[in-house]
């Protein structure tokens, strides 16, 4: 017991003295790999500790509507965020976009997938082997909502959308590709990329002008309004050590 | 109640997958269902484990499982190639295999349970009586177990209809091919439209009491026994 106590001293003390803090952050699911190196990092630099959860961001907002205890949200889109702020749930003014997604059309076969994407312009898919086109619900995910936009503006849609199939999220179609259950499909970039470099198969990275910017963007929630850590945290991902690491998971800035 | 031609698309395919994956399982969960509750074998314990499987798994690994197997370099998917259907992801047939897998402990448990309490007598006195096994099995043995297969078909049916996580992960959102009522409902939530997903929403609310409600009716009725849920037992 006495024990106890003096370690409970010891480590309050400890804290006091590093001015460390804790901040509990709501982490959009494809940010899960950069996220958690960047942590690693902002709790050697700053003491602080992230608690990361990670998830859907439609979820996220359902939760933080209903007074999660989440102090800082990092979105998957830029709109939740606006939402959040505008109906009275976040810090207004602290939105920022942390990184912006990249979109790529992948297949795990190498060579299927040219640099100028003709393979989405074929006309003969079932030559090629290709009886399923995978891409997330453009209803639910920003990345499926880009990769329409893609095939619109390609002007390939008469014959890609009859071989479509839709991923509940970018995580789940990424599976329907990497299982080769679709032999094609419109993936995050950072998926299927370690320092720039595909890792297997063959993709065609979609110019960023072709759709909407995949803008993920950042926000103060109420929760974390008199939290050091978490504006610690909002101004560490700002900061170069976080850049580098975004940057090498295949995201644009 | 608002329903849109795609709601009703939905419902169609999911009675008709329901339906199929019903007649399926009762072919297959009756063999299993009799060697389970005969035999004295050391395999009884592992197979009534793999049977029960589904009732622990999430079926989001279950689901992903299948697309790992039902995939050009999985088994099935090999096997399914070879017989030159292709792969089966996707498609109403995937559907079924995955619910197959999913309700089979629904249908297994009751039949085991009526064939329990059954007991050996009725076939003995059969089998002195100079029937045929197989002749015994459907003239005895069928109609004893008749609340046994009709508990069995309801939950079955009902489990398969509100299957969501396997049919998720195999199925690719496909109006009218793999596009059930359940995932309707998540995509009708996750996409804010609150006011579909409640139409939809309360029409298997309904449709869930009402098979509860029936077997619980059923179940109440004197003489009917060996009617006890799977998880009670499992």
């Amino acid at each position: 017991m006495k024990f106890r106590l003096m370690l409970a001293f010891a480590s309050t003390l400890f804290c006091v003295a590093a001015q460390a803090g804790e901040v509990t952050v709501a982490v959009a699911a494809n940010f899960t790999a950069p996220m958690q190196k960047i942590a690693k990092a902002f709790e050697q630099d700053t003491g602080h500790k992230a608690q990361l959860a990670f998830g859907a961001t439609g979820k996220f907002y359902a939760q933080i509507k209903n007074a999660a205890p989440f102090a800082v949200l990092l979105a998957a889109d830029d709109e939740t965020p606006v939402r959040l702020e505008k109906e009275g749930f976040a810090v207004a003014g602290t939105r920022f976009t942390y990184a912006t997604g990249r979109l790529a059309l992948w297949s795990k076969q190498p060579h299927l997938v040219d640099e100028k994407a003709e393979v989405l312009r074929s006309h003969s898919f079932e030559k090629l082997g290709i009886h399923k086109i995978a891409m997330a619900d453009p209803k639910l995910a920003p990345y499926g909502a880009a990769a329409m936009e893609v095939i619109h503006k390609m002007g390939v849609q008469t014959h890609v959308i009859p071989k479509l199939v839709q991923g509940e999220s970018i995580g789940q179609t990424y599976q329907f590709v990497s299982t080769e259950n679709a032999q094609l499909g419109f993936v995050a970039l950072s998926q299927i990329s370690v320092d720039g470099r595909i890792t297997q198969g063959s993709a065609w990275v979609v110019p960023q002008s072709m759709h909407t910017p995949l803008k993920q963007d950042a926000v103060l929630l109420n929760a974390g309004k008199d939290n050091a850590a978490a504006h610690a945290l909002l101004k560490y991902l700002k900061g170069d050590t976080a850049k580098a690491i975004i940057t090498r998971y295949g995201y644009a800035l | 109640m608002n329903l849109s031609a795609e709601d009703f698309q939905a419902i169609a395919l999911t009675l008709q997958l329901a339906s199929v994956t019903t007649v399926l399982l009762l072919l297959l969960a009756t063999p299993v269902a009799w060697w389970l509750a005969h035999t004295h074998s050391a395999w009884r314990a592992p197979v009534a484990s793999l049977v029960a499987l589904p009732l622990v798994l999430p079926p989001t690994v279950l689901g992903f499982y299948l697309l790992v197997a039902l995939g050009p370099n999985g088994p099935i998917g090999q096997f399914t190639q070879w017989a030159g259907w292709g792969t089966l992801a996707f498609s109403f047939w995937g559907l079924v295999l995955g619910s197959v897998v999913y309700s089979l402990p629904f249908a297994v448990q009751p039949l085991v349970n009526a064939f329990e309490a059954m007991g050996p007598r009725p076939m003995e006195v059969a089998a002195t009586l100079r029937a045929s096994k197989w002749d015994a099995f459907f003239t005895v043995a069928v109609p004893l177990a008749k609340p046994g297969f009709v508990m069995a078909a309801m939950l079955s049916f009902a489990h398969t209809v509100g299957e969501f996580g396997v049919v998720l992960m195999i199925g690719g959102n496909i109006p009218d091919k793999t596009r059930v009522v359940s995932t309707q409902i998540y995509g009708h939530v996750e996409a804010m439209e609150y006011s579909q997903a409640h139409g939809l929403a309360g029409v298997m609310l309904v449709f869930s009491f009402v098979v509860l409600l029936g077997l619980s009716w059923f179940n109440r009725r004197p003489h009917r026994h060996a009617t006890r849920h799977p998880k009670a037992s499992a």
